[in-house]
């Protein structure tokens, strides 16, 4: 097919989307609306389980059989990453050469790394209670390694790294919350139920289930997150050579 | 005017869609795609808004004060997790297919090879 011919069935699928989507658009509730039942109805179950942060509550307890589906996908796409990433035949890994990093870059990343650390967790352990969660705080955790690798070199990520016990925290973090649900059928309730004491309203151990849920997957996020870099990482900088190259 | 909010995320959805089929590398593919699917995430909140509202977090504000819908916040969130690896896995996809190939250009791939 020429590129002038793909360009014209491409403007036609376009144009015929857009109108699709015009279409749609314009039967919508207006924005900004009032009327939101499921919202209204999500606030209130979260209220009367104890959970000042809705969305956790919508996340982790409302839906929390759909977050273990979510978390699987993270799982999944982290294990498929690791075998499409390996070294393959005819090549060989050579340890980088260490990198000149300006003093000020590393005084600054080095400052950065507690900070940014601490705030990860208190992201994950703050997600019942304020915007947040395993989610978003796991990223955070495992941005601040990589600081390391901005700061210093990718020798110094690597000695804080072990990237087989990452491997096995990504694997717990799941298997954690698999078990965390069924805790809810030896409690004689459904699967992933809330089915511990809801705690006092705004503190860290409010929400039942939803605190121990969020700290599972922050442990399977940052893990699964430090894996991936350390995979993208070494192919990058370490394995040399392909064999099938033209 | 009310329709503008979903209107903006129908056109970054075409305008992923376009960068996507006539992309000439597959990075740049990948990240089209990112594009495209960041329209839901506009369509997805503007659907939640509530005009007036606030986040969906009690930690500062009384129960009863007007907030946004919080499910498809929850639904954007889960939306964001699942881009994220999806471009990790095709990332990984093409840095495979740079080094069996030697090229990321879509048009130059017409043969399967072990």
């Amino acid at each position: 097919m020429s590129r002038r011919l793909r360009l014209g069935v491409l403007a036609a699928g376009l144009l015929a989307t857009a109108a699709l989507l015009a279409a749609a658009f314009l039967e919508l509730p207006a924005f900004g609306g009032a009327r939101h039942p499921y919202g209204d109805r999500a606030v209130e179950a979260s209220l009367a389980r104890h959970t000042a942060n809705t969305v956790s509550a919508v996340n982790f307890d409302q839906r929390a059989f759909d977050t273990l589906g979510e978390e699987t996908i993270l799982f999944s796409a982290v294990l498929g990453t690791v075998v499409l990433l390996r070294q393959t035949r005819g090549e060989h890994r050579e340890a980088p050469e260490p990198a000149s990093v300006p003093p000020a870059l590393r005084r600054y990343g080095l400052a950065a790394l507690p900070v940014t650390l601490l705030t990860g967790l208190y992201v994950i352990a703050h997600g019942q209670l304020s915007p947040g969660g395993g989610f978003q705080g796991g990223v955070v955790v495992a941005t601040a390694f990589h600081l390391l690798y901005v700061a210093v070199d990718y020798r110094a990520l690597e000695r804080v790294r072990p990237v087989g016990l990452y491997e096995i925290g990504d694997a717990a973090g799941e298997a954690a919350y698999v078990l965390l649900g069924a805790g809810g059928l030896l409690a004689g309730a459904a699967y992933l139920a809330n089915v511990l004491p809801y705690g006092t309203f705004g503190t860290l151990a409010s929400g039942g289930t939803v605190p121990l849920l969020n700290a599972a997957v922050g442990l399977e996020v940052s893990s699964a997150v430090v894996v991936l870099l350390a995979h993208f990482l070494r192919q990058a900088l370490e394995i040399e050579g392909g064999g099938e190259r033209e | 005017m009310s329709v503008l909010p979903y209107a903006i995320a129908g056109w970054i959805f075409l305008a992923g869609l376009y960068g996507l089929a006539t992309s000439r590398d597959l990075v740049h593919a990948v990240g089209c795609l990112s594009v495209a699917q960041s329209s839901t995430y506009v369509l997805l909140l503007a659907v939640g808004y509530r005009r007036g509202g606030t986040a969906p977090v009690f930690s500062d504000v009384k129960p009863g004060v007007r907030v946004v819908d919080p499910v498809v916040q929850a639904l954007a969130l889960t939306d964001v997790v699942v881009g994220a690896t999806v471009t990790a896995l095709l990332l990984a996809l093409v840095v495979q297919t740079a080094k069996r190939h030697g090229t990321v250009d879509p048009d130059e791939l017409f043969e399967l090879r072990g």
